[in-house]
């Protein structure tokens, strides 16, 4: 999100699933495997292909089910993406094919990019990522000659320490073609989570408030400390008790991936953690236990007792999304209802109520003053959306009453009467003109040597969610998916001495893990994948805590490891 | 261009390239339909839309013959409803009669088309089960041809749907069966058990398998709400059905906006995690924070004790204000979810930098 916040002043996926697998000539998925983890979003790029032709490059080190739609599948190394792109951005320049009154009108910094591009001549880039000059040749024409073209990609993109980096090579691509701000263009970051966009949206980051508002800026903590009742700077009068009186912190926060292993550094005492489960989900595992071990205190709000609880001292039970009333907002900035269908079970509670008790129980009255928001006595969430709605520009007018009247609203939508924008950056990017980013190829953190010869890279597989609390109690899902299968080359195999029925250990700098071997081509020689689905043998334990230097993501699709045959 | 049609004797004026049930639907004359639905390529095998064509010796099925200039149809001669109920009556005769055992009986298209035109099946018609019950392993997808009538809405879904191509059509006549891949089971046939073909079939011959018996399709005592789904970043929408208090599965909202009919196999199938017994139904605090003690202590001060909210509330709102005010609020780090609602990570948000003082507050996007 950060990558694209830089070259178009916007983080979010600029257009919609709709307008994408209709109006796209040519879609360019890369670091997404789309039908298993947006397996409907998947499923509208299956259906573009075969029934409206389509075009579709994929650029995947795995053979992922995709590709049988593909009209060319790009093979590159893993790690290797800003070279592989620079690469086609390089044929496309040499050809005459960019986009020359797009770059012309709508961006900046044309020149400087176009110096570091023609440091990737085909050769080159086929040395480095291993992709033949011909297939290079072919996307980039697939590429010129499909308008529009739609970008996609998720983790596989942006889980590497260059992963801005890769996000921003991207949008130069994009730009690069004058893809932006039409149906069918564009580009699509699909999040994973169901609400991992409200989430950003809302200002569950350590960087920003709701709608994007930096926690540095001065506006900003004026308006948030107006609203909700914190000094700012007040005059001794105005002041009721001037000792206790909050004031919001103008230092950018920590990353959760800083916050925990911040135990070991003394910087993190006590954690409040919602409906997360960093034992599962965070890189090195080994290391993520040891600091929850050290932590003074965890509370940790949940609806099952996950591997984190097992670390926990308090567990506060809230509820699953059919026991609560609310909103989710989905990957291309749809925000829909949800409803509650049920009681919640026994004694557990909606988690907005947990946290507003909890709100209520530490702030003493004198550390606010009397403000519009300052509270936290909310009858429902209809009424937590009055305050977003008064705080959140972009979602100004997006009220439970519009969306319950059947309205479709994308934000940003900021006032009442606002119909929502489908499609960001028309005729404008957010930031005014878009920004070429001149971007070096970087190479993974941990490459593989004579002790640690193979690589590996880390997702989920279809039946299967995250770190598995959900899908794991579910009966039919583990029918078809009962435990942790780690893919292996069948040329791999033959050197293992696999038949098919054998388990192999996978070890990295880190820790060890042992399962099942799946003898299978989706992975190239040299390569395994493995999730992180399953405690007994989740990929995490192997991977490492080496961060984008910008993002902070872990670099989970590159980890240097060694496999052996279980005997 | 527009072509001049007499529909039931009402002059009309249709777009050249429209279906007679294209044009009756958008006058308001109904046309009863089985192995149509709108999502599909119309294929006019089930004969249940035939109309009388003037001029043309057989009936014509409505759903795949376009308008030409003059027509003249009729949607409900005597013909046609005789035609009809031939048609219903072989279909029933292959189809297994007992609808009170059903899982889909009260939401079956054939049964309401046999109720409409009142046919049971006929005498002459199949004894007994021809067809393995419950003849495929998939988890999740219950299989009884003994209730197909071959109209092929699965395997136009699976195709031009979900576009996996499982199911096709075998053998001819009477031997006439759906097949998945070359007569083996789903899953070997690629199946990605999204349930597109349960959600397309007219009758009980593709039903979910999670909540057999349930009676799903039984108004009266389920009820349905619709929401969004929880899983992946799409924004799925569907209906829960809920029963005593239970939800007890999910059915496709033709209406959801994103994803119309279609979802995946966790959405559509991976709910049964929300009653499983491991839910934590009460809140529960180490014995150390009700005794006041060392948490490092050995013995039991580890254990885990069922307490209140009041008491749980309290100890935890206590030890997070003394982290705050011992050691600065930004000794406190707040883990928000990307798995629950806007409204609660708003509130999340609004604790970390109100309440605590910290900016130390972040979710799972990276992960």
């Amino acid at each position: 999100m950060a990558g694209l916040a830089a070259s178009f002043g916007s983080g979010a996926m600029s257009n919609s699933m709709d307008d994408v697998s209709q109006k796209a000539d040519a879609f360019f998925v890369i670091g997404s495997n789309t039908t298993e983890q947006h397996p409907v979003f998947g499923t509208m790029l299956r259906r573009a292909v075969r029934f409206r032709g389509a075009k579709l490059i994929v650029a995947d080190p795995r053979r992922i089910d995709l590709c049988d739609f593909a009209t060319l599948h790009l093979r590159q190394k893993p790690g290797t993406d800003i070279a592989l792109l620079n690469g086609l951005m390089y044929i496309i320049l040499d050809k005459g094919w960019e986009a020359k009154d797009f770059i012309a009108e709508r961006t900046e910094n044309f020149d400087e990019f176009k110096a570091t591009i023609m440091e990737y001549p085909p050769t080159r880039v086929s040395e480095i990522t291993g992709v033949p000059v011909n297939q290079l040749y072919e996307a980039a024409e697939l590429m010129a000659a499909s308008k529009p073209m739609a970008v996609i990609w998720a983790m596989g993109i942006t889980q590497h320490i260059s992963g801005v980096r890769n996000v921003m090579t991207l949008a130069n691509l994009q730009m690069l073609l004058g893809n932006m701000g039409m149906p069918g263009g564009g580009v699509n970051p699909l999040r994973g989570q169901n609400n991992v966009q409200g989430a950003c949206d809302m200002g569950g980051l350590p960087n920003v408030f709701p709608a994007y508002q930096p926690v540095t800026s001065p506006e900003a903590i004026e308006k948030f400390s107006k609203a909700w009742g914190l000094d700012y700077g007040l005059s001794t009068a105005d002041r009721v008790s001037p000792s206790t009186v909050h004031r919001l912190s103008s230092t950018v926060g920590m990353t959760a991936t800083e916050i925990i292993p911040g135990v070991l550094e003394g910087k993190t005492r006590a954690l409040y953690i919602l409906g997360e489960d960093p034992v599962m989900s965070d890189p090195d595992t080994n290391h993520v236990r040891e600091c929850l071990e050290k932590v003074d205190f965890l509370v940790l709000q949940e609806i099952f007792p996950s591997e984190t609880a097992v670390y926990a001292d308090v567990l506060l039970p809230g509820v699953s999304f059919a026991e609560k009333t609310g909103t989710f907002t989905n990957t291309e900035r749809r925000v829909q209802m949800v409803h509650k269908a049920i009681e919640p079970l026994g004694e557990a509670k909606p988690d907005w109520w947990i946290t507003a008790e909890l709100a209520k129980r530490i702030l003493q009255t004198s550390e606010v003053l009397d403000a519009p928001f300052a509270g936290w006595d909310y009858t429902d969430t209809s009424a937590i959306m009055d305050e977003i709605n008064a705080l959140t520009p972009s979602y100004g007018g997006i009220t439970h009453a519009r969306i319950e009247s059947g309205e479709r609203l994308q934000w940003p939508c900021p006032t009442g009467e606002h119909p929502g924008t489908p499609i960001l950056h028309v005729n404008k990017f957010a930031r005014g003109l878009g920004k070429f980013m001149p971007i070096d190829d970087v190479p993974p953190a941990e490459e593989p040597n004579d002790d640690y010869p193979m690589v590996m890279s880390t997702g989920r597989v279809l039946y299967h969610w995250h770190g598995g609390q959900m899908t794991r109690r579910s009966k039919g899902l583990m029918e078809v998916y009962g435990e942790a299968l780690i893919e292996v080359n069948p040329e791999d195999s033959q050197k293992l001495g696999l038949n098919g029925q054998n388990r192999v250990r996978v070890t990295s700098r880190r820790g060890s893990i042992e399962a099942r071997a799946w003898i299978t081509d989706r992975v190239p020689p040299g390569m395994v994948y493995a999730n992180f689905h399953f405690p007994e043998a989740s990929a995490n334990e192997l991977t490492q805590a080496v961060l984008d230097p910008v993002s902070k993501i872990p670099e989970y699709k590159v980890t240097a490891v060694k496999v052996e045959l279980v005997s | 261009m527009t072509v001049n049609i007499t529909l039931n004797g009402k002059k009309i004026e249709a777009q050249p390239g429209q279906t007679i049930l294209d044009v009756a639907k958008e006058n308001d004359y109904r046309i009863p339909t089985l192995c149509y639905h709108k999502d599909l390529s119309p294929t006019g095998n089930c004969r249940m839309c035939v109309v009388e064509v003037k001029g043309n010796r057989f009936l014509q099925a409505a759903c795949v013959t376009q308008v030409w200039d003059e027509m003249e149809i009729e949607t409900d001669s005597q013909k046609t409803i005789t035609s009809r109920k031939l048609s219903l009556e072989q279909m029933l005769a292959n189809h297994s009669p007992n609808c009170a055992t059903c899982d889909v009986s009260g939401e079956c298209d054939l049964q309401d088309l046999a109720y409409e035109y009142q046919v049971d099946a006929p005498e002459w018609g199949t004894k007994g089960t021809r067809y393995k019950v419950d003849s495929d392993p998939n988890p999740f997808i219950r299989v009884d041809f003994n209730k197909c009538i071959l109209c092929r809405r699965c395997v136009l879904a699976c195709a031009e749907v979900q576009v996996r191509d499982v199911w096709g059509v075998a053998q001819r006549g009477f031997e006439e069966i759906i097949v998945a891949g070359a007569n083996t089971t789903m899953l070997e046939a690629h199946c990605e058990s999204c349930g597109q073909c349960v959600a397309y079939c007219p009758t009980g011959a593709l039903s979910n398998k999670l909540s057999y018996g349930q009676g799903i399709a039984r108004a009266r005592q389920v009820t349905k709400v619709t929401t969004t789904c929880s899983y992946c970043g799409v924004g799925c929408q569907f209906d829960l059905l809920v029963k005593h208090k239970k939800v007890i599965g999910v059915v496709s909202n033709p209406d959801a906006p994103v994803n119309g009919m279609a979802l995946c196999v966790k959405g559509r199938y991976g709910y049964d995690y929300i009653h499983h017994p491991d839910r934590l139904k009460k809140p529960r605090v180490r014995r150390y924070l009700l005794e006041k003690k060392d948490k490092r202590l050995k013995g039991n001060a580890w254990d885990w004790i069922e307490t209140d909210w009041d008491t749980a509330l309290d100890i935890t709102a206590g030890k997070l204000r003394e982290a705050r005010d011992t050691h600065g609020p930004d000794s406190v780090g707040v883990l928000t979810s990307a798995k629950c609602l806007n409204e609660e990570n708003y509130l999340m948000n609004k604790l970390a930098r109100q309440v605590i003082g910290t900016n130390n507050i972040d979710h799972c996007a990276r992960l």
